[in-house]
Protein backbone atom coordinates (compact mmCIF):
# COMPACT_ATOMS: atom_id res chain seq x y z
CA UNK A 1 0.00 0.00 0.00
CA UNK A 2 2.66 2.62 0.95
CA UNK A 3 4.28 1.77 -2.57
CA UNK A 4 1.52 3.06 -4.31
CA UNK A 5 0.71 5.79 -1.73
CA UNK A 6 4.71 6.70 -2.32
CA UNK A 7 3.51 6.82 -6.33
CA UNK A 8 0.43 8.83 -6.13
CA UNK A 9 2.43 11.20 -3.62
CA UNK A 10 4.96 11.48 -6.55
CA UNK A 11 2.50 11.99 -9.33
CA UNK A 12 0.58 14.63 -6.51
CA UNK A 13 2.86 16.59 -6.33
CA UNK A 14 3.79 16.80 -10.14
CA UNK A 15 0.10 17.26 -11.35
CA UNK A 16 -1.68 18.38 -7.88
CA UNK A 17 -4.01 15.35 -7.75
CA UNK A 18 -3.58 12.06 -6.55
CA UNK A 19 -4.45 9.30 -8.44
CA UNK A 20 -6.29 6.63 -6.68
CA UNK A 21 -4.52 3.14 -5.66
CA UNK A 22 -6.83 1.60 -8.06
CA UNK A 23 -5.92 3.18 -11.39
CA UNK A 24 -1.84 2.81 -10.21
CA UNK A 25 -2.87 -0.79 -9.81
CA UNK A 26 -4.51 -0.53 -13.09
CA UNK A 27 -1.40 1.20 -15.10
CA UNK A 28 0.50 -1.78 -13.64
CA UNK A 29 -1.70 -4.13 -14.87
CA UNK A 30 -1.92 -3.06 -18.27
CA UNK A 31 1.31 -2.27 -18.98
CA UNK A 32 2.31 -5.77 -17.86
CA UNK A 33 -0.04 -7.49 -19.97
CA UNK A 34 1.45 -5.74 -22.70
CA UNK A 35 4.38 -7.23 -21.72
CA UNK A 36 2.54 -10.57 -21.38
CA UNK A 37 1.53 -10.88 -24.92
CA UNK A 38 5.14 -10.00 -26.53
CA UNK A 39 6.35 -12.37 -24.42
CA UNK A 40 4.30 -15.06 -24.69
CA UNK A 41 4.19 -14.56 -28.69
CA UNK A 42 7.73 -15.53 -28.83
CA UNK A 43 7.56 -18.73 -27.12
CA UNK A 44 8.37 -21.50 -29.53
CA UNK A 45 5.14 -23.74 -30.10
CA UNK A 46 7.49 -27.17 -29.19
CA UNK A 47 7.41 -25.27 -25.41
CA UNK A 48 3.81 -24.67 -24.92
CA UNK A 49 3.56 -27.66 -22.35
CA UNK A 50 6.56 -26.00 -20.34
CA UNK A 51 5.04 -22.25 -20.66
CA UNK A 52 1.89 -23.64 -19.10
CA UNK A 53 3.53 -25.74 -16.20
CA UNK A 54 5.64 -22.46 -15.55
CA UNK A 55 2.96 -20.25 -15.59
CA UNK A 56 1.29 -22.70 -13.04
CA UNK A 57 4.52 -22.48 -11.02
CA UNK A 58 4.77 -18.63 -11.06
CA UNK A 59 0.69 -18.16 -10.20
CA UNK A 60 1.42 -19.65 -7.15
CA UNK A 61 3.09 -16.04 -6.20
CA UNK A 62 -0.42 -16.01 -4.88
CA UNK A 63 1.45 -17.34 -1.67
CA UNK A 64 2.73 -13.67 -1.00
CA UNK A 65 -1.33 -13.19 -0.10
CA UNK A 66 -1.73 -16.17 1.26
CA UNK A 67 1.38 -15.22 3.73
CA UNK A 68 0.19 -11.81 4.66
CA UNK A 69 -3.16 -13.85 6.17
CA UNK A 70 -1.73 -16.49 7.80
CA UNK A 71 0.98 -14.07 9.20
CA UNK A 72 -0.49 -12.65 12.53
CA UNK A 73 0.07 -15.43 15.56
CA UNK A 74 -2.85 -15.89 16.95
CA UNK A 75 -4.82 -18.51 15.12
CA UNK A 76 -8.56 -18.03 14.03
CA UNK A 77 -10.89 -18.15 10.98
CA UNK A 78 -8.84 -15.66 8.67
CA UNK A 79 -5.73 -17.08 9.89
CA UNK A 80 -6.85 -20.54 8.90
CA UNK A 81 -7.83 -19.42 5.56
CA UNK A 82 -4.65 -18.00 4.63
CA UNK A 83 -2.56 -21.45 6.30
CA UNK A 84 -4.78 -23.83 3.88
CA UNK A 85 -3.72 -21.52 0.99
CA UNK A 86 -0.28 -21.06 1.62
CA UNK A 87 -0.23 -25.26 1.44
CA UNK A 88 -2.10 -24.75 -1.64
CA UNK A 89 -0.23 -22.28 -3.20
CA UNK A 90 3.28 -24.32 -2.21
CA UNK A 91 1.87 -27.13 -4.09
CA UNK A 92 1.67 -25.04 -7.19
CA UNK A 93 5.32 -23.17 -6.21
CA UNK A 94 7.18 -26.74 -5.76
CA UNK A 95 5.19 -28.63 -8.30
CA UNK A 96 5.39 -26.38 -10.86
CA UNK A 97 9.17 -25.11 -11.12
CA UNK A 98 10.27 -29.14 -10.44
CA UNK A 99 8.12 -30.61 -13.56
CA UNK A 100 8.64 -27.33 -15.59
CA UNK A 101 12.48 -28.54 -15.05
CA UNK A 102 12.25 -31.72 -15.55
CA UNK A 103 10.53 -31.28 -18.55
CA UNK A 104 12.67 -29.00 -19.79
CA UNK A 105 15.80 -31.94 -19.26
CA UNK A 106 14.31 -33.43 -21.87
CA UNK A 107 14.41 -31.11 -24.66
CA UNK A 108 17.86 -32.11 -26.35
CA UNK A 109 19.64 -31.68 -29.45
CA UNK A 110 20.68 -34.85 -31.83
CA UNK A 111 23.98 -35.76 -29.96
CA UNK B 1 12.24 -4.19 5.95
CA UNK B 2 11.22 -0.76 4.90
CA UNK B 3 8.12 -0.02 2.17
CA UNK B 4 10.32 0.58 -0.50
CA UNK B 5 12.98 -2.15 -0.16
CA UNK B 6 9.76 -4.42 0.20
CA UNK B 7 8.41 -2.41 -3.10
CA UNK B 8 11.89 -2.78 -4.86
CA UNK B 9 12.25 -7.00 -4.30
CA UNK B 10 8.94 -7.39 -5.61
CA UNK B 11 9.94 -5.41 -8.94
CA UNK B 12 13.17 -7.39 -8.74
CA UNK B 13 11.06 -10.74 -8.99
CA UNK B 14 8.24 -9.09 -11.20
CA UNK B 15 11.07 -8.86 -13.50
CA UNK B 16 12.57 -12.24 -13.09
CA UNK B 17 9.12 -13.89 -13.62
CA UNK B 18 8.91 -11.98 -17.01
CA UNK B 19 12.63 -13.17 -18.22
CA UNK B 20 11.50 -16.36 -16.90
CA UNK B 21 8.91 -16.40 -19.63
CA UNK B 22 11.43 -14.97 -22.02
CA UNK B 23 13.56 -17.87 -21.82
CA UNK B 24 10.98 -20.49 -23.06
CA UNK B 25 11.31 -18.87 -26.95
CA UNK B 26 14.13 -21.24 -27.26
CA UNK B 27 15.13 -24.80 -25.46
CA UNK B 28 18.71 -23.94 -25.09
CA UNK B 29 17.76 -20.93 -22.95
CA UNK B 30 14.69 -22.28 -21.25
CA UNK B 31 16.04 -24.03 -18.86
CA UNK B 32 17.96 -20.76 -17.44
CA UNK B 33 14.59 -19.33 -17.52
CA UNK B 34 13.27 -21.65 -15.28
CA UNK B 35 16.02 -20.90 -12.71
CA UNK B 36 15.20 -17.44 -13.12
CA UNK B 37 11.86 -17.76 -11.99
CA UNK B 38 12.83 -19.95 -9.19
CA UNK B 39 15.00 -16.98 -8.17
CA UNK B 40 11.88 -14.89 -8.58
CA UNK B 41 9.87 -16.87 -6.31
CA UNK B 42 12.63 -17.38 -3.56
CA UNK B 43 13.03 -13.19 -3.33
CA UNK B 44 9.19 -12.84 -3.52
CA UNK B 45 8.61 -15.24 -0.43
CA UNK B 46 11.62 -14.41 1.63
CA UNK B 47 10.66 -10.59 1.27
CA UNK B 48 6.99 -11.29 2.50
CA UNK B 49 8.11 -13.34 4.96
CA UNK B 50 9.49 -9.75 6.63
CA UNK B 51 6.78 -8.43 6.42
CA UNK B 52 6.18 -6.91 9.89
CA UNK B 53 3.28 -8.22 11.10
CA UNK B 54 3.99 -11.73 9.73
CA UNK B 55 4.98 -13.64 12.66
CA UNK B 56 3.56 -16.86 13.02
CA UNK B 57 6.40 -18.72 11.12
CA UNK B 58 5.90 -22.45 12.94
CA UNK B 59 2.38 -23.40 11.19
CA UNK B 60 3.48 -21.39 8.12
CA UNK B 61 6.96 -23.20 7.76
CA UNK B 62 4.48 -26.42 8.72
CA UNK B 63 1.75 -25.38 5.64
CA UNK B 64 5.05 -24.76 3.16
CA UNK B 65 6.63 -27.91 3.56
CA UNK B 66 3.14 -30.08 3.67
CA UNK B 67 2.28 -28.41 -0.32
CA UNK B 68 5.85 -28.64 -1.05
CA UNK B 69 6.38 -32.18 -0.71
CA UNK B 70 2.90 -33.13 -2.30
CA UNK B 71 4.28 -30.53 -5.22
CA UNK B 72 7.84 -31.83 -5.34
CA UNK B 73 6.58 -35.66 -5.17
CA UNK B 74 3.96 -35.43 -7.56
CA UNK B 75 6.39 -33.32 -10.33
CA UNK B 76 8.79 -35.79 -9.90
CA UNK B 77 6.31 -39.47 -10.48
CA UNK B 78 3.82 -37.97 -12.58
CA UNK B 79 4.36 -39.64 -16.05
CA UNK B 80 4.70 -37.09 -19.32
CA UNK B 81 1.33 -38.28 -20.29
CA UNK B 82 -0.87 -36.98 -17.86
CA UNK B 83 0.92 -33.97 -18.11
CA UNK B 84 -2.75 -32.30 -19.42
CA UNK B 85 -4.54 -33.47 -16.08
CA UNK B 86 -1.88 -31.90 -13.73
CA UNK B 87 -1.61 -28.53 -15.54
CA UNK B 88 -5.69 -28.34 -14.68
CA UNK B 89 -4.90 -29.31 -11.30
CA UNK B 90 -2.76 -26.91 -10.75
CA UNK B 91 -5.06 -24.39 -12.02
CA UNK B 92 -7.72 -25.13 -9.60
CA UNK B 93 -5.15 -24.85 -6.51
CA UNK B 94 -4.98 -21.27 -7.71
CA UNK B 95 -8.55 -20.43 -7.82
CA UNK B 96 -9.02 -21.93 -4.48
CA UNK B 97 -5.97 -20.47 -3.12
CA UNK B 98 -7.64 -17.08 -4.59
CA UNK B 99 -10.98 -17.85 -2.82
CA UNK B 100 -9.42 -18.31 0.35
CA UNK B 101 -7.09 -15.13 0.51
CA UNK B 102 -9.94 -13.42 -0.49
CA UNK B 103 -12.37 -14.27 2.30
CA UNK B 104 -9.49 -13.50 4.64
CA UNK B 105 -9.12 -10.58 3.19
CA UNK B 106 -12.85 -9.59 3.92
CA UNK B 107 -12.57 -11.31 7.50
CA UNK B 108 -8.97 -9.19 8.53
CA UNK B 109 -9.36 -6.08 6.26
CA UNK B 110 -6.72 -4.22 8.97
CA UNK B 111 -3.78 -6.79 7.90
CA UNK B 112 -4.00 -6.06 4.47
CA UNK B 113 -4.37 -2.16 5.15
CA UNK B 114 -7.55 -2.18 3.01
CA UNK B 115 -9.78 -0.84 6.26
CA UNK B 116 -11.18 2.76 6.85
CA UNK B 117 -10.72 4.44 10.16
CA UNK B 118 -14.43 2.80 11.14
CA UNK B 119 -13.01 -0.57 10.50
CA UNK B 120 -15.49 -0.57 7.49
CA UNK B 121 -13.80 -1.57 3.92
CA UNK B 122 -14.20 0.92 0.80
CA UNK B 123 -16.49 0.38 -1.85
CA UNK B 124 -13.78 -0.20 -4.32
CA UNK B 125 -12.19 -2.67 -1.99
CA UNK B 126 -15.56 -4.59 -1.99
CA UNK B 127 -15.33 -4.83 -5.49
CA UNK B 128 -11.93 -6.08 -6.07
CA UNK B 129 -12.79 -9.12 -3.81
CA UNK B 130 -15.94 -9.79 -5.39
CA UNK B 131 -14.04 -9.61 -8.86
CA UNK B 132 -11.31 -11.94 -7.11
CA UNK B 133 -13.49 -14.17 -5.36
CA UNK B 134 -15.08 -14.88 -8.59
CA UNK B 135 -12.69 -15.18 -10.71
CA UNK B 136 -10.78 -18.07 -8.32
CA UNK B 137 -14.22 -19.67 -7.52
CA UNK B 138 -14.79 -20.13 -11.43
CA UNK B 139 -11.13 -21.51 -12.02
CA UNK B 140 -11.33 -23.68 -9.27
CA UNK B 141 -14.32 -26.17 -10.14
CA UNK B 142 -14.23 -25.59 -13.89
CA UNK B 143 -10.25 -27.21 -13.56
CA UNK B 144 -11.63 -29.87 -11.22
CA UNK B 145 -14.51 -30.92 -13.85
CA UNK B 146 -11.53 -30.48 -16.96
CA UNK B 147 -9.19 -32.64 -14.73
CA UNK B 148 -11.76 -35.29 -14.67
CA UNK B 149 -12.90 -35.00 -17.90
CA UNK B 150 -8.71 -35.15 -18.93
CA UNK B 151 -8.53 -38.24 -16.41
CA UNK B 152 -11.52 -40.31 -17.09
CA UNK B 153 -13.77 -39.99 -14.25
CA UNK B 154 -16.40 -38.10 -15.56
CA UNK B 155 -16.31 -39.12 -19.19
CA UNK B 156 -15.42 -36.83 -21.98
CA UNK B 157 -18.37 -36.51 -23.96
CA UNK B 158 -19.86 -32.81 -23.44
CA UNK B 159 -22.91 -32.71 -21.54
CA UNK B 160 -25.40 -30.44 -22.81
CA UNK B 161 -29.15 -29.76 -21.44
CA UNK B 162 -32.09 -27.40 -23.09
CA UNK B 163 -31.58 -24.70 -21.39
CA UNK B 164 -28.62 -24.78 -20.60
CA UNK B 165 -27.55 -21.30 -21.46
CA UNK B 166 -30.90 -19.85 -19.67
CA UNK B 167 -30.03 -21.18 -16.56
CA UNK B 168 -26.15 -19.62 -16.71
CA UNK B 169 -27.67 -16.50 -17.45
CA UNK B 170 -29.88 -16.34 -15.18
CA UNK B 171 -27.29 -17.03 -12.44
CA UNK B 172 -25.14 -14.71 -13.67
CA UNK B 173 -27.60 -12.45 -13.22
CA UNK B 174 -28.23 -13.26 -9.58
CA UNK B 175 -24.71 -13.35 -9.30
CA UNK B 176 -24.30 -9.42 -10.06
CA UNK B 177 -27.56 -8.82 -7.79
CA UNK B 178 -26.00 -10.62 -4.57
CA UNK B 179 -22.83 -8.79 -5.70
CA UNK B 180 -24.29 -5.16 -5.88
CA UNK B 181 -26.21 -6.40 -2.41
CA UNK B 182 -22.76 -7.02 -0.75
CA UNK B 183 -20.87 -4.08 -1.81
CA UNK B 184 -23.17 -2.31 -0.06
CA UNK B 185 -24.42 -3.88 2.72
CA UNK B 186 -20.77 -5.15 3.40
CA UNK B 187 -23.10 -8.70 4.77
CA UNK B 188 -20.47 -11.83 4.32
CA UNK B 189 -23.74 -13.94 3.48
CA UNK B 190 -23.90 -12.26 0.72
CA UNK B 191 -20.40 -12.91 -0.33
CA UNK B 192 -20.64 -16.32 0.16
CA UNK B 193 -23.35 -16.74 -1.97
CA UNK B 194 -21.67 -14.78 -4.49
CA UNK B 195 -18.73 -17.51 -4.05
CA UNK B 196 -21.36 -20.19 -4.35
CA UNK B 197 -23.09 -19.13 -7.64
CA UNK B 198 -19.38 -18.65 -8.94
CA UNK B 199 -18.23 -22.35 -7.80
CA UNK B 200 -21.65 -23.68 -9.70
CA UNK B 201 -20.96 -21.97 -12.96
CA UNK B 202 -18.04 -22.53 -13.35
CA UNK B 203 -18.96 -26.27 -13.37
CA UNK B 204 -21.71 -25.59 -15.38
CA UNK B 205 -19.72 -23.37 -18.14
CA UNK B 206 -17.20 -26.51 -18.35
CA UNK B 207 -19.14 -29.70 -18.23
CA UNK B 208 -20.68 -29.00 -22.30
CA UNK B 209 -17.22 -28.62 -23.35
CA UNK B 210 -15.90 -32.18 -25.25
CA UNK B 211 -12.83 -33.94 -25.02
CA UNK B 212 -11.30 -32.71 -28.29
CA UNK B 213 -11.69 -29.31 -27.38
CA UNK B 214 -9.59 -29.71 -23.69
CA UNK B 215 -6.46 -27.82 -25.38
CA UNK B 216 -8.71 -24.89 -25.45
CA UNK B 217 -10.27 -25.03 -22.30
CA UNK B 218 -6.89 -25.98 -20.56
CA UNK B 219 -5.50 -22.97 -21.74
CA UNK B 220 -8.63 -20.90 -20.66
CA UNK B 221 -8.61 -21.88 -17.41
CA UNK B 222 -4.44 -21.34 -17.25
CA UNK B 223 -5.03 -17.47 -18.60
CA UNK B 224 -8.35 -17.57 -15.63
CA UNK B 225 -5.71 -18.58 -13.17
CA UNK B 226 -3.86 -15.55 -13.47
CA UNK B 227 -6.39 -13.32 -13.93
CA UNK B 228 -7.72 -14.53 -10.30
CA UNK B 229 -4.22 -13.93 -9.03
CA UNK B 230 -4.52 -10.44 -10.61
CA UNK B 231 -7.50 -10.07 -8.92
CA UNK B 232 -6.44 -10.83 -5.42
CA UNK B 233 -3.29 -8.60 -6.41
CA UNK B 234 -5.86 -5.53 -6.93
CA UNK B 235 -7.69 -6.69 -3.48
CA UNK B 236 -4.74 -6.63 -1.51
CA UNK B 237 -3.00 -3.49 -3.62
CA UNK B 238 -0.17 -5.73 -4.25
CA UNK B 239 1.55 -4.67 -7.44
CA UNK B 240 3.57 -8.01 -7.65
CA UNK B 241 0.80 -10.15 -7.83
CA UNK B 242 -1.14 -7.72 -10.36
CA UNK B 243 1.95 -8.10 -12.80
CA UNK B 244 2.09 -11.71 -12.58
CA UNK B 245 -1.51 -12.19 -13.02
CA UNK B 246 -1.50 -10.15 -16.10
CA UNK B 247 1.41 -12.27 -17.12
CA UNK B 248 0.15 -15.46 -16.72
CA UNK B 249 -3.54 -13.99 -17.44
CA UNK B 250 -2.49 -13.08 -21.34
CA UNK B 251 -0.08 -16.16 -22.02
CA UNK B 252 -3.29 -18.61 -21.44
CA UNK B 253 -4.97 -16.22 -23.58
CA UNK B 254 -2.72 -15.79 -26.47
CA UNK B 255 -2.39 -20.13 -26.46
CA UNK B 256 -6.46 -20.34 -26.23
CA UNK B 257 -6.68 -17.93 -29.23
CA UNK B 258 -3.57 -20.50 -31.24
CA UNK B 259 -5.73 -23.34 -30.28
CA UNK B 260 -8.74 -21.94 -31.52
CA UNK B 261 -7.26 -20.34 -34.87
CA UNK B 262 -5.83 -24.31 -35.36
CA UNK B 263 -9.58 -25.09 -35.60
CA UNK B 264 -10.38 -22.61 -36.83
CA UNK B 265 -13.34 -21.82 -35.02
CA UNK B 266 -13.47 -19.10 -32.30
CA UNK B 267 -13.63 -18.80 -28.76
CA UNK B 268 -17.76 -18.28 -28.90
CA UNK B 269 -18.31 -21.93 -30.54
CA UNK B 270 -16.14 -23.83 -28.38
CA UNK B 271 -17.72 -22.77 -25.48
CA UNK B 272 -21.28 -22.77 -26.59
CA UNK B 273 -20.81 -24.84 -29.32
CA UNK B 274 -21.73 -28.28 -27.96
CA UNK B 275 -19.71 -29.71 -30.69
CA UNK B 276 -19.14 -32.94 -31.37
CA UNK B 277 -22.95 -33.43 -29.87
CA UNK B 278 -24.17 -34.97 -33.25
CA UNK B 279 -23.73 -38.89 -33.66
CA UNK B 280 -22.04 -40.00 -36.96
CA UNK B 281 -23.18 -43.12 -38.73
CA UNK B 282 -21.28 -46.19 -37.14
CA UNK B 283 -17.63 -47.04 -38.28
CA UNK B 284 -18.99 -50.72 -39.12
CA UNK B 285 -21.38 -49.12 -41.53
CA UNK B 286 -18.99 -46.46 -42.95
CA UNK B 287 -16.17 -49.11 -43.23
CA UNK B 288 -18.48 -51.19 -45.73
CA UNK B 289 -19.77 -48.77 -48.02
CA UNK B 290 -16.03 -47.52 -49.03
CA UNK B 291 -13.91 -50.09 -48.26
CA UNK B 292 -10.68 -49.09 -46.53
CA UNK B 293 -7.19 -50.93 -47.23
CA UNK B 294 -6.06 -52.67 -44.21
CA UNK B 295 -2.03 -53.72 -44.19
CA UNK B 296 0.24 -55.54 -41.51
CA UNK B 297 3.00 -54.03 -39.80
CA UNK B 298 5.18 -55.97 -41.77
CA UNK B 299 3.87 -54.13 -44.68
CA UNK B 300 4.80 -51.14 -42.99
CA UNK B 301 8.16 -51.72 -42.02
CA UNK B 302 9.10 -52.71 -45.83
CA UNK B 303 6.81 -49.81 -47.52
CA UNK B 304 8.97 -47.08 -44.93
CA UNK B 305 12.39 -49.11 -45.10
CA UNK B 306 11.97 -48.47 -48.77
CA UNK B 307 11.32 -44.91 -49.23
CA UNK B 308 14.10 -42.74 -48.72
CA UNK B 309 11.54 -40.15 -46.51
CA UNK B 310 8.96 -40.28 -43.81
CA UNK B 311 6.90 -37.98 -41.73
CA UNK B 312 5.11 -39.35 -38.74
CA UNK B 313 2.35 -37.68 -37.55
CA UNK B 314 1.42 -38.16 -33.44
CA UNK B 315 -1.89 -37.64 -32.55
CA UNK B 316 -3.89 -38.19 -28.72
CA UNK B 317 -3.74 -41.69 -29.78
CA UNK B 318 0.17 -41.95 -29.33
CA UNK B 319 -0.48 -40.62 -25.78
CA UNK B 320 -3.33 -42.96 -25.14
CA UNK B 321 -1.49 -45.86 -26.08
CA UNK B 322 1.73 -44.23 -24.29
CA UNK B 323 3.46 -45.46 -27.78
CA UNK B 324 5.78 -42.94 -27.81
CA UNK B 325 9.13 -44.61 -26.50
CA UNK B 326 8.43 -47.76 -29.59
CA UNK B 327 7.91 -44.63 -31.60
CA UNK B 328 11.00 -43.57 -31.12
CA UNK B 329 12.86 -46.39 -31.67
CA UNK B 330 11.14 -46.79 -34.71
CA UNK B 331 12.40 -43.80 -36.43
CA UNK B 332 15.93 -44.42 -34.84
CA UNK B 333 15.92 -47.56 -36.59
CA UNK B 334 14.79 -46.24 -40.13
CA UNK B 335 17.28 -43.20 -39.41
CA UNK B 336 20.24 -45.62 -39.50
CA UNK B 337 18.62 -47.69 -42.82
CA UNK B 338 18.97 -44.44 -44.13
CA UNK B 339 15.53 -42.92 -44.35
CA UNK B 340 15.18 -39.31 -43.44
CA UNK B 341 12.60 -39.31 -40.36
CA UNK B 342 11.02 -36.33 -39.27
CA UNK B 343 7.90 -35.36 -37.17
CA UNK B 344 4.64 -33.06 -37.57
CA UNK B 345 3.01 -31.84 -35.04
CA UNK B 346 -0.38 -30.37 -35.13
CA UNK B 347 -0.88 -27.36 -33.06
CA UNK B 348 -4.11 -29.56 -31.19
CA UNK B 349 -2.73 -32.80 -31.34
CA UNK B 350 -3.06 -34.15 -27.99
CA UNK B 351 -5.02 -32.48 -25.07
CA UNK B 352 -3.00 -29.57 -24.48
CA UNK B 353 -0.55 -27.33 -26.56
CA UNK B 354 2.48 -28.91 -26.80
CA UNK B 355 1.54 -32.18 -25.90
CA UNK B 356 3.47 -34.26 -28.41
CA UNK B 357 6.58 -32.09 -28.31
CA UNK B 358 7.32 -32.98 -24.70
CA UNK B 359 5.85 -36.86 -25.24
CA UNK B 360 8.55 -36.93 -27.93
CA UNK B 361 11.26 -35.02 -26.08
CA UNK B 362 11.04 -37.58 -22.85
CA UNK B 363 11.26 -40.53 -25.58
CA UNK B 364 14.21 -38.53 -26.62
CA UNK B 365 13.76 -37.54 -30.04
CA UNK B 366 15.76 -34.91 -30.66
CA UNK B 367 13.66 -31.46 -30.59
CA UNK B 368 15.10 -30.58 -34.37
CA UNK B 369 13.52 -33.42 -35.99
CA UNK B 370 10.26 -32.41 -34.63
CA UNK B 371 8.56 -30.04 -36.63
CA UNK B 372 5.44 -27.62 -36.59
CA UNK B 373 2.43 -27.26 -39.30
CA UNK B 374 3.35 -24.40 -40.86
CA UNK B 375 7.19 -25.86 -40.99
CA UNK B 376 6.59 -28.78 -42.39
CA UNK B 377 3.28 -29.45 -44.67
CA UNK B 378 4.73 -28.59 -47.96
CA UNK B 379 7.16 -31.62 -47.30
CA UNK B 380 4.15 -33.95 -47.63
CA UNK B 381 4.03 -34.03 -51.83
CA UNK B 382 7.56 -35.46 -51.69
CA UNK B 383 7.67 -37.60 -49.05
CA UNK B 384 7.08 -40.87 -49.92
CA UNK B 385 5.30 -42.15 -46.36
CA UNK B 386 3.53 -40.55 -43.95
CA UNK B 387 2.46 -42.48 -41.15
CA UNK B 388 0.16 -41.34 -39.01
CA UNK B 389 -0.72 -42.42 -35.34
CA UNK B 390 -3.49 -42.13 -33.48
CA UNK B 391 -4.63 -38.53 -35.31
CA UNK B 392 -7.64 -37.92 -37.07
CA UNK B 393 -9.53 -34.86 -37.55
CA UNK B 394 -5.79 -33.11 -38.23
CA UNK B 395 -5.25 -34.72 -41.19
CA UNK B 396 -8.90 -34.85 -42.34
CA UNK B 397 -8.83 -33.91 -46.26
CA UNK B 398 -12.06 -32.59 -45.65
CA UNK B 399 -11.47 -29.94 -44.02
CA UNK B 400 -9.76 -28.37 -47.51
CA UNK B 401 -12.26 -29.52 -49.41
CA UNK B 402 -15.97 -29.81 -48.24
CA UNK B 403 -17.14 -25.92 -47.27
CA UNK B 404 -20.10 -27.59 -45.70
CA UNK B 405 -18.06 -29.56 -43.41
CA UNK B 406 -17.80 -27.88 -39.59
CA UNK B 407 -14.22 -28.58 -39.70
CA UNK B 408 -14.38 -26.71 -43.22
CA UNK B 409 -11.03 -24.52 -43.19
CA UNK B 410 -9.13 -25.56 -40.52
CA UNK B 411 -5.42 -25.82 -41.15
CA UNK B 412 -4.63 -29.36 -41.44
CA UNK B 413 -1.63 -31.71 -42.12
CA UNK B 414 -1.05 -32.29 -45.41
CA UNK B 415 -0.72 -36.07 -45.11
CA UNK B 416 -2.66 -36.95 -48.16
CA UNK B 417 -0.22 -35.61 -50.48
CA UNK B 418 2.03 -38.44 -49.43
CA UNK B 419 3.22 -40.99 -52.19
CA UNK B 420 1.39 -43.26 -49.90
CA UNK B 421 -0.57 -43.10 -46.21
CA UNK B 422 -0.46 -44.96 -43.11
CA UNK B 423 -3.01 -44.51 -40.67
CA UNK B 424 -2.16 -46.96 -37.04
CA UNK B 425 -5.81 -46.36 -35.68
CA UNK B 426 -7.54 -48.83 -33.50
CA UNK B 427 -11.06 -48.78 -35.72
CA UNK B 428 -12.45 -46.41 -38.35
CA UNK B 429 -14.50 -44.32 -36.43
CA UNK B 430 -14.83 -40.74 -36.53
CA UNK B 431 -13.11 -38.05 -34.87
CA UNK B 432 -14.47 -36.09 -32.11
CA UNK B 433 -15.91 -33.24 -34.22
CA UNK B 434 -17.62 -37.01 -35.42
CA UNK B 435 -16.86 -36.34 -39.11
CA UNK B 436 -16.11 -38.98 -41.33
CA UNK B 437 -12.24 -39.01 -42.64
CA UNK B 438 -12.21 -39.49 -46.64
CA UNK B 439 -8.38 -40.19 -45.89
CA UNK B 440 -9.12 -43.66 -44.77
CA UNK B 441 -10.37 -44.71 -48.07
CA UNK B 442 -8.12 -42.78 -50.32
CA UNK B 443 -6.14 -45.64 -52.83
CA UNK B 444 -2.65 -44.55 -51.16
CA UNK B 445 -3.90 -45.27 -47.94
CA UNK B 446 -3.13 -47.82 -45.91
CA UNK B 447 -4.85 -48.89 -42.22
CA UNK B 448 -2.95 -50.93 -39.65
CA UNK B 449 -5.52 -51.48 -37.15
CA UNK B 450 -4.65 -52.27 -33.88
CA UNK B 451 -3.12 -50.21 -30.44
CA UNK B 452 -0.54 -47.15 -31.29
CA UNK B 453 2.02 -49.34 -29.16
CA UNK B 454 1.46 -52.69 -30.11
CA UNK B 455 1.92 -51.61 -33.99
CA UNK B 456 4.91 -49.37 -33.19
CA UNK B 457 6.30 -52.29 -31.37
CA UNK B 458 5.47 -54.98 -34.42
CA UNK B 459 7.30 -52.68 -36.80
CA UNK B 460 10.35 -52.39 -35.03
CA UNK B 461 10.92 -56.22 -35.15
CA UNK B 462 10.41 -56.07 -38.46
CA UNK B 463 12.66 -53.92 -39.27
Amino acid sequence: MTETQAITEVAGNVHGALPSPFLVGLTVFVLAVFVGYHVVWKVTPALHTPLMSVTNAISAVIIVGALLAAGPAELNLATGLGLAAVALASVNLFGGFLVTQRMLEMFRKKK
Amino acid sequence: MSQDATSLAYLIASVLFILSLKGLSSPETARQGNMLGMLGMAIAVATTLMAPHVVGYGPIAAMIVLGGVIGAVVARRIPMTSMPELVAAMHSLVGLAAVLIAVAAFLSPTEYGIAGADGRIGVGSLVEMVIGAFVGAITFTGSVIAFGKLKGTFGSAPVVFRGQHLVNLTMAMAMVAVSVHFCVTQSFASYLVVIGIALLLGVLLIVPIGGADMPVIVSMLNSYSGWAAAGIGFTLGNHLLIVVGALVGSSGAILSYIMCRAMNRSIWNVLFGGFGTETAESPQQAAAGKGAKSGSPEDAAFLMKNGSSVIIVPGYGMAVGRAQHAVKEMAELLSEAGVSVRFAIHPVAGRMPGHMNVLLAEAEVPYDQVFELEEINREFKDCDVALVIGANDVVNPIARSDPGSPIYGMPILDVDKAKTVMVVKRSLAPGYAGIDNPLFYADNTLMLFGDAKEIAERIVQSL
